[in-house]
């Protein structure tokens, strides 16, 4: 059984139709990235999925349960890291938890201590990196009961070897946790590099154009990004998305 | 607190230059002290009245302390009423900027006819100054929290009262302090309005009484204290803001004046 699936949604803002007939699924544990231009209706496929709006038509279902128009069950990671300013760090990776109900502070420090935060449990937002703010972003997300985690262009504010270093790093705690992720992104090569599948997402109306499996093995590595079949691959879907766009 | 004698002493300098120059010309064109008296016969009187004020001091600031606090707290009331039923929002709001328009010098002598010369008309004025400035801020405050945490929270299923608790309100908590800043100063002026109108006591009826029997320096000495009462409430609040808002960044403040 499919972790996530979504069947036949529909969307328009009075005459504007934004989402038409989109079906895809996510499997257990699995890692696929949506691929489409800015402004494609990805976001409001996300709202949908988050259930903070209601689709014309279509279903969503997690784990076989009927979750359109559900808020509470999947945990969203927004574009900018969205740490609270008010808060500690450790305090900002609780707040999934604390939203549920439960917290559990020990998992949450052995977290932040693996992926460098160690010592700065106490600190504030304004006081971390970049890199660091994306990185509690995402451990609170993964800290929160919820299993399916979707991530909404976590990288495209950061340069690219801190974007090199934390896609290293999504990979390593996503095989470690094995949460199903379902990633949004516009930048081809990232979406090659970490996803076990591409869904590409045409324009206006968004529609599911085409999927693709990619086969390489894990854990994959930076020279990935510069072997001969990566290249083939990024052809291959640079060339679907530009007759997409014309 | 360097920064602030590295910065303070230009406004200072200034002050002190206007002093020497109104001392000079009451000296140089002999102004009579009823007319205006020079800044050391203020001062001399300030201190060896000392003891001739301190009952005054002490009435107006206690009743700047209920005053401001009764005021803040409706304040705070009115903006967490108004922000969570958006039909009250709707229905008041406007009504909230007609309350302002009517002048408190216009208002206060009703509320003496209404409720007699106790301390009631006084903390009402001074409640009704006080209340407007957080009202507003703090309702700026609430909505302008951000979007992508709003977003999250919903996705996360947050009910509404967590959002508020957990993002609304620290959002607004600077918010909050800008206004009670202003809140703060406009009490000590709301305070003496109010004293105006009937008290036996207070910075308001001391004036008044100096002011008709031609004592201009002791006028002068009540406006000294009304603007030392001023600051030292600004400064409270400033230092309660400090202890509140830890996580403000160096950004703001710092970087905006460079020499």
């Amino acid at each position: 059984m499919s972790h996530l699936k979504i069947e036949h949604i529909e969307k328009s803002y009075g005459e504007r139709s934004v989402l038409k007939d989109v079906s895809f699924s996510v499997q257990e544990g699995e890692f696929v990235s949506l691929l489409g231009p800015s402004g494609s209706g990805k976001s409001t496929l996300f709202r949908i999925i988050g259930g903070m709006t209601a689709p014309l038509s279509g279903a969503v279902y997690l784990e076989g349960e009927d979750i359109t128009g559900k808020r509470g069950s999947i945990s969203y990671t927004p574009q900018s890291p969205s740490l609270m300013p008010w808060r500690t760090t450790l305090q900002n990776v609780l707040l999934g938890q604390e939203i549920v109900g439960k917290k559990d502070e020990e998992k949450a420090r052995d977290m932040l201590e693996r992926a460098g935060l160690k010592g700065y449990e106490q600190a504030y937002p304004h006081e971390l990196s970049g890199g660091m703010k994306q990185r509690a972003s995402f451990i609170r997300s993964i800290l929160s009961p919820q299993s399916l985690i979707l991530l909404d262009e976590p990288f495209s504010a950061l340069d690219e070897f801190t974007r090199l270093d934390m896609q290293q790093w999504l990979l390593s705690i996503w095989s470690e946790y094995k949460r199903s992720i379902l990633f949004v992104t516009h930048n081809i090569e990232e979406a090659i590099f970490l996803s076990d599948r591409i869904i590409v997402l045409s324009d206006r109306p968004a529609t599911v154009v085409k999927e693709f499996n990619i086969p390489f093995d894990r854990p994959r590595r930076e020279d990935l990004l510069l072997t001969e079949e990566f290249l083939h691959w990024k052809k291959l879907i640079y060339q679907e998305m530009r007759v997409l766009n014309e | 607190m360097g920064k602030v004698l590295q910065k303070g002493w230009r406004p200072f300098l200034v002050l002190v230059l206007f002093f020497i120059i109104w001392e000079l010309c009451t000296k140089i064109f002999a102004i009579p002290g009823w007319l205006l008296p020079a800044p050391s016969q203020v001062w001399l009187e300030a201190i060896y009245g000392w003891s001739h004020y301190t009952g005054h001091i002490f009435s107006t600031v206690q009743l700047i302390i209920i005053g401001f606090t009764v005021g803040s707290s409706i304040g705070v009331l009115v903006a967490v009423g108004l922000h969570l039923v958006p039909f009250l929002r709707q229905a008041f709001y406007p009504l909230l900027i007609v309350t302002q328009n009517i002048p408190i010098i216009v208002l206060a002598p009703l509320l003496v006819i209404w409720f007699g010369f106790g301390m009631l008309p006084k903390i009402m004025v001074i409640s009704l100054v006080c209340f407007f400035p957080i009202t507003i801020s703090l309702l700026d405050g609430f909505r302008q929290a951000d979007r992508d945490l709003n977003h999250y929270m919903l996705m996360a299923g947050a009910t509404k009262q967590q959002i508020f608790w957990k993002l609304e309100w620290p959002n607004a908590l600077p918010s909050l302090f800008s206004g009670l800043k202003i809140s703060a100063t406009y009490s000590v002026m709301g305070a003496v309005i109010s004293e105006w109108l009937g008290a036996s006591k207070g910075i308001g009826v001391f004036m008044t009484l100096a002011s008709s029997s031609f004592r201009t320096d002791r006028v002068f000495v009540a406006i000294l204290f009304i603007v030392t009462l001023s600051l030292l409430f600004f400064l409270v609040i400033v230092l309660l803001e400090n202890m509140v808002i830890k996580w403000k960044s160096g950004k703001e403040g710092d970087n905006i004046e460079s020499p």
